[in-house]
């Protein structure tokens, strides 16, 4: 690895708000500002913000305890109080952040939430975290239940739920514990701003269209969606980010240039590849260095859908602001059942002209994984590109094995040599 | 008829992976028959639309995983790998359509696999409601309403309110006779060893009800005069088990272990509702009323409020149980992630707890029955925590 890893303006500008952000939440018991945890895929974050609450995202807490090494001694915690080896490790390092005193990834104490928004999308697991963490932290949790597209779509039925349980449920919770009623007039604006971010970062991804492609939908992508799948979305400062960043791949468009990677700029981009499943955090850098080396670049990602599918046309719209965050969240990744899950990827290897497809199968998370090796089945007769399957873990060092992962990988290469020379 | 042909035959009908029963009911009425995985879907709209609801656990320890391995990660529970198995083998081509209930990300997944591998049959996601209030109960009652309609097409038959309230009394008397012979084996444990009632249940699983409670009953009126001598056993209940079940032997060993098992959560779509469903002017929404107010607190159903807990514990209360068994099967999410709540809701009460995993083909059986019986011993010798 380069000790020193290029940064661009929309890397600085993304720290900053991160930075900004985790400041403001430590100093939440000072100013009074109320804290809402809740979960990354279909978030409310409009809806929060509209009320002025600061919302913390336990899973993205996780991910950089992993990104950190800080995760295997968290999630040894939580196993010694009692966490199975068996469950989601996000959980357990949650709890095992908690219980070593809840300090941040920024290494600040985080607050404890004044509500828990159970708004939980595509995962069954969200729901027995939050009980867990009612138990941790006794405070009231308001349940957001989003029902799973079974056939693929949207039904009236389902957005409706939704979007009931908004106005019956979830606004009068947060009126309580933020004392304002809700100003609808704020909450449009904030959407109005989400839809235009996301018109920016849909034209990031369908960047990767381009051969060199200016972006790494995977590696690269996990940090394009930070600001719009977490505290951000609504803001301005969001909005700044996607047009820095729009700004930075047209510049890399016009010059023929490939993604930044924390090995320096990808030139020889040998295969075009498309990933399903969440990336392993606690060797981030390594595996994406194995890419990089074998001159791969990701043209198109799921796990940077789970926030949402932007580049399929949803967009938040101010006019139906309950409708909309009910079909936001009905929408995420995970939360489309497997045969559209299947038109997806085969959809990007078709538009982003891919040269094969990687599963990366984890063992926490049974909402990407279970069944992955059947989509990779039905993806590799429709679309005639080769798959690679492997297999490790969000957050949990114990199941990531670097050597076999590479072997895997370097096998998986040769072949689409072969299939390429072949062809 | 004795308790050893009943159960004889029972043990024939959870052997039975090629669902000769269902074969031999088809034939005999021209219905269809349509499975489910647990932990619960309403049984009495499947019936009522003249429809033979099939209980679909797995392939136990009886199948050996040839293909099914092939459609799944590493790190995942053993019931879908067995599931797909008897599908690819066609021992469920007998079914005319499969009802995957929201109990996991598993078994939701494991729907959309089903649509893509059987795309010619009848294949449906349950989504329960975990909002207990008015939306709740309106989304339940538009999912129950198209489940009917789906159902009726199915089999040509209109699931008249007369006959949802006809199904609605018979899976009642079913309930009551379970209840009845759960109530027998808490009063006298002796008379209803726990591997017979578990095999009792597995075959409701696949019997019409009626035959099923008739059954039942023939067992309750044979268990009550049989002569077996009451041992000095612990009295436990075992909770996690709803979904992927334990083999036969673990079953066995468990009892053999020196603890009468009192209360459980095995096969639990037959007991999910505590009491009966009204019959009357509107039976589909006494269907959905008994589903949003009347069911278990189990780990696939989210309990609001602060009594995460108090259901286990009011069980090993009513029961007069002394200690908890946590069985899970490996990976299960709801029960491993609900294991610490319910650990911390019995260590407040003072009740003692032990806990291992499982999946359904364990073989080595001889350890869970060690532990089982140093957790007997303990309570024999120390009783409740402190």
């Amino acid at each position: 690895m380069n000790a020193e890893v290029q940064k661009e303006e929309s890397m600085v500008l993304q720290k900053k708000m991160i930075g900004e952000h985790f400041e403001t939440l430590s100093k939440a018991g000072e100013s009074g500002r109320k804290v809402v945890y809740t979960f990354v895929p279909g978030n409310l974050n409009e809806l929060i913000l509209a009320f002025d609450l600061l919302p913390v995202h336990p899973e993205v807490n996780a991910l950089q305890s992993g990104m950190r090494k800080l995760s295997g001694d968290y999630i040894q915690e939580a196993e010694k109080q009692g966490h199975s080896e068996d469950v989601c490790t996000y959980v357990k390092c949650d709890i095992g952040m908690l219980k070593k005193g809840n300090i941040g990834p920024t290494g600040e104490k985080l607050p404890p939430p004044d509500l828990l928004l159970l708004s939980y999308t595509g995962c069954f697991t969200f729901m027995k975290w939050f009980e867990l963490l009612k138990q941790e932290y006794g405070c009231p949790v308001v349940m957001l239940q989003v029902p799973y597209q079974a056939e693929g779509k949207i039904t009236a039925s389902q957005r409706e739920f939704v979007a009931r349980q908004l106005r019956d449920v979830v606004v009068p919770a947060l009126e309580q514990v933020s004392g304002k009623k809700l100003d609808e007039d704020r909450l449009k604006e904030l959407l109005a701003s989400s839809a235009r971010a996301e018109d920016d970062l849909v034209y990031v991804w369908e960047s990767a269209k381009h051969k060199p492609s200016p972006i790494d939908a995977y590696f690269g992508g996990v940090y394009y969606i930070g600001p719009i799948f977490t505290a951000f979305r609504g803001l301005p400062s969001c909005e700044a980010y996607y047009r820095e960043l729009r700004r930075e791949v047209d510049y890399r468009i016009a010059h023929g240039m490939g993604p930044t990677t924390p090995e320096g700029e990808l030139r020889q981009q040998k295969y075009r590849i498309v990933v399903e499943g969440p990336p392993n955090w606690t060797s981030f850098r390594d595996f994406w260095k194995i890419f990089h080396d074998e001159g791969v670049v990701m043209v198109a990602s799921t796990y940077t859908k789970v926030g949402g599918l932007y580049e399929q046309g949803f967009r938040h719209d101010p006019a139906r602001p309950f409708e909309t965050l009910a079909e936001y969240c009905l929408g995420c990744y995970t939360n489309r059942n497997l045969p559209a899950r299947v038109d997806i990827i085969a959809k990007y290897v078709e538009e982003y002209e891919a040269d094969g497809i990687l599963f990366n199968s984890i063992k926490s998370c049974n909402s990407f994984s279970a069944g992955q090796l059947m989509m990779l089945r039905e993806l590799e007769k429709r679309t005639g590109k080769a798959g690679a399957f492997i297999e490790s873990d969000l957050v949990d060092p114990r199941y990531f094995s670097a050597a076999n992962i590479k072997n895997r990988l370097e096998s998986y290469f040769q072949m689409l040599e072969a299939k390429r020379q072949a062809a | 008829m004795g308790t050893q042909d009943i159960i004889d035959r029972c043990e024939r009908i959870y052997r039975d992976l090629d669902f000769g029963y269902v074969h031999e009911w088809k034939a005999r009425t021209g219905g269809k028959a349509v499975g489910f995985m647990p932990v619960y879907v309403p049984r009495e709209l499947i019936h009522a639309a003249g429809i033979l609801p099939v209980g679909i656990m797995g392939g136990g320890d009886d199948v050996e995983i040839i293909r099914g391995d092939a459609y799944f990660q590493s790190y995942i529970c053993h019931i879908p790998r067995s599931t797909v198995e008897l599908g690819l083998a066609g021992k469920l081509d007998v079914l005319d359509g499969m009802l995957f209930p929201a109990i996991c990300d598993v078994i939701r997944n494991l729907s959309g696999m089903w649509q893509m591998m059987f795309a010619h049959k009848y294949v449906r996601y349950l989504d329960f409601p975990q909002t207990f209030n008015d939306a709740g109960r309106e989304f339940y009652r538009a999912e129950m309403a198209e489940l009917l309609v789906d159902l009726e097409a199915l089999s040509g038959i209109q699931a008249t309110p007369e006959r949802l309230n006809a199904s609605i009394a018979l899976y009642n008397a079913n309930r009551r006779a379970l209840a009845e012979l759960y109530d027998l084996r808490s009063a006298e444990p002796q008379r209803v060893p726990t591997s017979e009632l578990y095999l009792l249940l597995r075959a409701g699983n696949v019997l019409e009800v009626s035959e099923h409670t008739a059954m039942l009953q023939q067992y309750l009126a044979a268990a009550r005069v049989s002569q077996r001598p009451l041992r000095d056993n612990v009295r436990v209940v075992a909770s996690g088990l709803f979904c992927e079940q334990p083999p036969l032997s673990m079953v066995r060993a468990m009892e053999n272990s020196g603890c009468y098992i009192v209360d459980d959560d095995w096969v639990l779509g037959a007991r999910y509702q505590l009491h009966d469903t009204a019959t009357g002017a509107n039976p589909l929404g006494a269907i959905v009323d008994a589903y949003m107010s009347d069911t278990v607190a189990t780990a696939t159903r989210y309990v609001e409020g602060d009594d995460k807990g108090a259901f286990l514990v009011e069980q090993v209360r009513s029961r007069h149980a002394e200690g908890v068994i946590f069985a899970a099967a490996s990976f299960c999410d709801p029960a491993l992630l609900d294991r610490p709540m319910g650990q911390k809701a019995l260590a407040d009460a003072g009740i003692p707890y032990t806990a291992f995993t499982y999946s359904e083909n364990t073989g080595q059986v001889q350890v869970i029955k060690e532990q089982a019986g140093t957790f007997a011993d303990s309570i024999k010798l120390w009783g409740a925590v402190a």
